[in-house]
């Protein structure tokens, strides 16, 4: 106990013209139970307080401090200093546009992203208040709920290297969350629409399967299965889409 | 200075938010929503109990209705609420309820047959009923009758959220996130928007609206400790507050939680001591029995914290790095019991202390959890004082809540009350016709700039911000926790009167420039410190206990005197509130009685003061 912890911390205000990124370093002695949750607010109060980083619930629930820390996505309220060296760099998660030092803009990519997947029930039924509701195995709730848990904290595309690549790539959030509702029996929407959405190579076939997404998720989503699945339907949508040209193959197959 | 137009601005874009710009966007209005953070990371995405609704599906809820859910909100309440409110909420959350999941949510659902369930760490059987087969399931929380609370896993918070973002996504409303309200564009009569600040760029926007909507939630972080995200400091209502006209409720009314873990103050849920959990001292040893005999761990959220409180005064608690503390502990329910029925629970203790609660004890102390006070409405949900100003959500004083709110009523109340404000405000829109004055909008934003450049240029003095806001802690803590005194109170709002001087004489250390979190802090220090003072003068004048609000020199709950809500205004330049009061509920189809728990002597409502009976 009682280490002298060093922060290596990125430094860039874009707001400010004078201000060039940079590299600051902080120390602070470790106390029980630190996490940097704890220690990021100490070194605002006490050495600088300017410093910009984001935090909310501090409770791993809201997804909002996600940060590079020793060369790895995570949520930084979550982050004990007991597991980290005497030494700790923090860098803001690449891909998302730089709201300054170590706050990125991911509300706007993920509103986009809705956009995109049209990230809501597709249904023609209309809400009756005084019907009783529809009835669902509670075995599927729990499935979809299991989809649902994303914290849209941007762990995921920060560690994807076709994010790297292409800016438009939906990444492994999203889609898990076209997962989510293919997987809901209130959602009429039919793989055929869905491969609208993700057919290509900014969708399920920009991935490259390599699961630096699932490593990194803080909340442990099975984006490993998610993805090889919706990789499978949307292949096999794809060739149905090509039906002339697949039957002339079996036609020939079958010579 | 860039102007927005907009039929409603939604200040705030969690539960309540959302729920009235969804309403508002189907009836074809244009909406935008303004928020700190985005949408989906408002602090209603925490809740993980679930929402109370008169579903009566499962079997332990058989036999339940909107009448038993509201007798059991008056009695949680203390019989602090607005009745009328209360009986409308508890009718409207099962239609809520249910349009929820035809919007997406996943509750969990009915399966029949013969379930396990513990109570006071032992298991009892259940039957689930085979034509209740796939509806909304319910769970048990404290204070009520039956089985009520919905819930999807452990995430109902989120998982609503989510949901009512999609569909305001699907409808168009806009959120701007990253954006902060200071201050309401009005002219005394009318509000016309509010001036916003952008937290990328740090430029003030105006947002012109023929309806402006409070939907902040709660202000928990004016206390050091508290279980709420750290940006529920009371934005929204310090700039209701600072039109002068508009009155806050029942500010005294905060609700405080048995076990917050040390040092972050997240909450480890009820369902521990429901469970069997106890609660241990410095020398490990159990005191809640020697204080509450009958009911020790599981008395009501206010008596335990109470006590806890008492015991570490008595010198019982275990000094810390982060002040003292108690222990919660769980180790007996074994460890099957907590990785399956407390994983969440299980998962906190990992994740934030290091520590395995199968085998360690967990360190908890009495945390801010809930503000039961705020934006004073009636039952429309317009605000009082001003047309054209709606507040739904933990930000407003509805008032269903009274003293005293019980768990999972308050995720019901944001749908619920978001919908019926959301209704108000349609018709509203549609029958206002409003003329903006584009003089009052200068001057309003032209205030706020004025106060920004003098912190950049430091004009106003020396005081640092954090240190301020350390002092204001300090007070609140001293003064206006769970315990609180004539004595100590008086001195309190004293303390507060100097740190509001205080507040005003910020000078910044840093440049002040873009997203800069401390000019962020320093605009809204001034602003919080009048709330704490609301918090505490109302809590010296209220001399009775009621619900949370707890004086030590005043024991009795006082029907004959204080059958009524605080109401809080903030004249121009003043340096302390003014309070005036109404009667708590209009309506008494529950006349006041005895809770059923918490224990405590009432004196009676004299005939000339007794309510009404009801209709
Ligand atoms: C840990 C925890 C667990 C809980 N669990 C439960 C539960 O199980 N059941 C239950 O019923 N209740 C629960 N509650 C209470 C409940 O979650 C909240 O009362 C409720 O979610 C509040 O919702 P809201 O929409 O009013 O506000 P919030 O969800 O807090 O949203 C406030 C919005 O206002 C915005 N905002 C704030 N200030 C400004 C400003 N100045 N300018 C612009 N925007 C601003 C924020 O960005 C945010 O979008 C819990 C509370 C806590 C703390
Ligand atoms: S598996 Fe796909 S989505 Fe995940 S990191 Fe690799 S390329 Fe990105
Ligand atoms: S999938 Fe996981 S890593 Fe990606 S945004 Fe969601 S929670 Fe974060
Ligand atoms: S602050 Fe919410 S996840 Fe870290």
């Amino acid at each position: 106990m009682a280490r002298n912890l060093t922060f290596h911390i990125f430094r860039h205000n874009p707001a400010d013209p004078a201000s060039t990124p940079h590299m600051d370093t902080f120390v602070l002695n470790e106390t029980a139970a630190m996490t940097l949750f704890i220690a990021l607010n100490r070194i605002r109060e006490e050495h600088d307080p300017g410093l910009q980083f984001d935090f909310c619930c501090r409770a791993g629930v809201c997804g909002s401090c996600a940060m590079v820390v020793n060369g790895r996505p995570a949520l930084a309220c979550h982050t004990k200093t007991r597991d980290l060296p005497e030494s700790v760099t923090l860098l803001p998660l690449p891909f998302f546009k730089l709201v300054g030092d170590l706050s990125v803009d991911t509300g706007v990519w993920f509103r986009e992203m809705y956009q995109r997947v049209e990230s809501w029930i597709h249904t023609a039924k209309a809400f009756d208040p005084s019907k009783k509701e529809a009835r669902m195995a509670n075995a599927t709730a729990e499935a979809i709920y299991e989809l649902d848990r994303c914290i849209e904290c941007g762990c995921c595309i920060a560690a994807c290297g076709t994010a790297r690549m292409r800016e438009d790539f939906l990444g492994a959030a999203g889609l898990n969350r076209v997962a989510r509702f293919r997987l809901d029996p209130r959602d009429e929407r039919k793989d055929a629409d869905y491969f609208h959405l993700i057919g290509d190579d900014a969708g399920i076939f920009g991935c490259m399967g390599l699961l630096a997404c699932e490593d990194v998720c803080p909340k442990h989503l099975p984006l490993q299965d998610q993805l090889a699945a919706l990789r499978r339907k949307m292949a096999g949508t794809a060739l149905r889409r090509t039906l002339p040209f697949f039957r002339d193959v079996k036609k020939i197959r079958k010579k | 200075m860039q102007t927005i137009y907009t039929d409603l601005l939604c200040i705030g874009a969690g539960l309540a938010g959302e729920r009235a710009a969804v309403e508002a966007a189907q009836a074809g209005l244009g909406v935008i929503c303004i928020s700190l953070v985005p949408a989906r990371r408002s602090h209603s995405v925490c809740a993980q109990g679930g929402m109370q609704a008169a579903l009566g599906n499962c079997a332990m809820g058989e036999g339940d209705s909107p009448d038993v859910h509201f007798a059991d909100t008056v009695k949680g309440s203390d019989w602090g609420c607005d009745q009328e409110v209360a009986r409308l909420f508890a009718n409207t959350a099962p239609i809520e309820m249910r349009r929820l999941a035809h919007w997406g949510v996943p509750w969990n659902r009915v399966v029949p047959g013969v379930h396990t369930y513990y109570k006071g760490g032992k298991p009892f059987k259940k039957q689930e009923k085979k034509e209740h087969e796939g509806l909304i399931h319910a769970r048990a929380f404290g204070g009520t009758a039956k089985w009520r609370t919905c819930y999807a896993s452990d995430g109902a918070g989120h998982s609503v959220l989510y949901t009512m973002d999609n569909r305001a996504a699907q409808l168009g409303v806009a959120v701007h996130d990253r954006m902060e309200a200071l201050s309401l564009i009005h002219d005394g009569h009318t509000c016309l928007g509010a001036v916003v600040r952008s937290l990328r760029t740090g430029e003030l926007v105006a947002y012109m609206a023929k309806a402006t909507l409070v939907a902040t939630g709660g202000f928990g972080r004016i206390y050091r400790h508290s279980t709420n995200a750290v940006i529920n400091d009371g934005g929204g209502h310090i700039a209701v507050l600072d039109t002068g006209v508009v009155p806050l409720g029942n500010m005294e009314a905060v609700q405080f939680h048995p076990t917050g873990i040390v040092p972050t103050d997240i909450l480890v849920t009820e369902g521990c001591r429901g469970d069997g959990g106890t609660l241990l001292d410095v020398n490990q040893e159990r005191f809640m029995q020697i204080y509450e005999p009958e009911k020790a761990e599981l008395a009501s959220r206010d008596v335990v914290s109470r006590w806890m409180v008492h015991h570490i005064r008595q010198g019982k608690g275990v000094p810390s790095a982060y002040g003292d503390h108690l222990w919660l502990d769980i180790r007996h329910l074994g460890q099957k019991h907590i990785r399956s029925k407390l994983r969440e629970v299980d998962e906190i203790c990992q994740s934030f202390l290091g520590i395995d609660p199968v085998r360690q004890l967990i360190p908890v102390r009495p945390t801010q959890h809930y503000s039961m006070g705020g934006v004073r409405t009636d039952k429309t949900g317009a605000a009082q004082g001003l047309k054209g100003l709606f507040s739904a959500g933990e930000a407003a004083c509805w008032d269903m809540h009274g003293f005293n709110r019980l768990g999972g009523n308050s995720l019901a109340e944001t749908v619920v009350a978001g919908g019926i404000v959301g209704q108000t405000i349609v018709e509203y829109i549609q029958g206002a016709e409003v003329s903006i004055s584009t003089r009052t909008v200068a001057d309003a934003v032209q205030r706020d700039q004025a106060r920004i450049d003098a912190l950049l240029q430091g004009r106003n003095g020396m005081e640092n911000a954090y240190d301020v806001r350390e002092a204001m802690f300090d007070v609140l803590e001293d003064a206006a926790g769970i315990y609180r005194n004539g004595a100590d109170l008086e001195r309190g709002v004293a303390r507060l009167q100097e740190i509001h001087a205080r507040a005003r004489r910020i000078a910044l250390r840093s440049n002040g420039l873009g997203a800069n979190p401390e000019l962020a802090l320093a605009l809204k220090l001034p602003g919080m410190v009048r709330l704490a003072l609301c918090v505490a003068y109302g809590a010296l004048n209220r001399t009775e206990s009621r619900g949370s609000h707890t004086r030590e020199d005043f024991p009795e709950r006082n029907d004959r005197d204080w059958l009524n809500r605080t109401l809080a205004t903030w004249p121009d330049g003043a340096d302390l509130p003014r309070l005036t009061y109404e009667p708590a509920s209009k309506v008494w189809p529950l006349p006041p009685g005895d809770r059923g728990y918490g224990g405590g002597t009432i004196i009676p409502a004299t005939p000339t003061t007794a309510p009404a009976a009801g209709e």
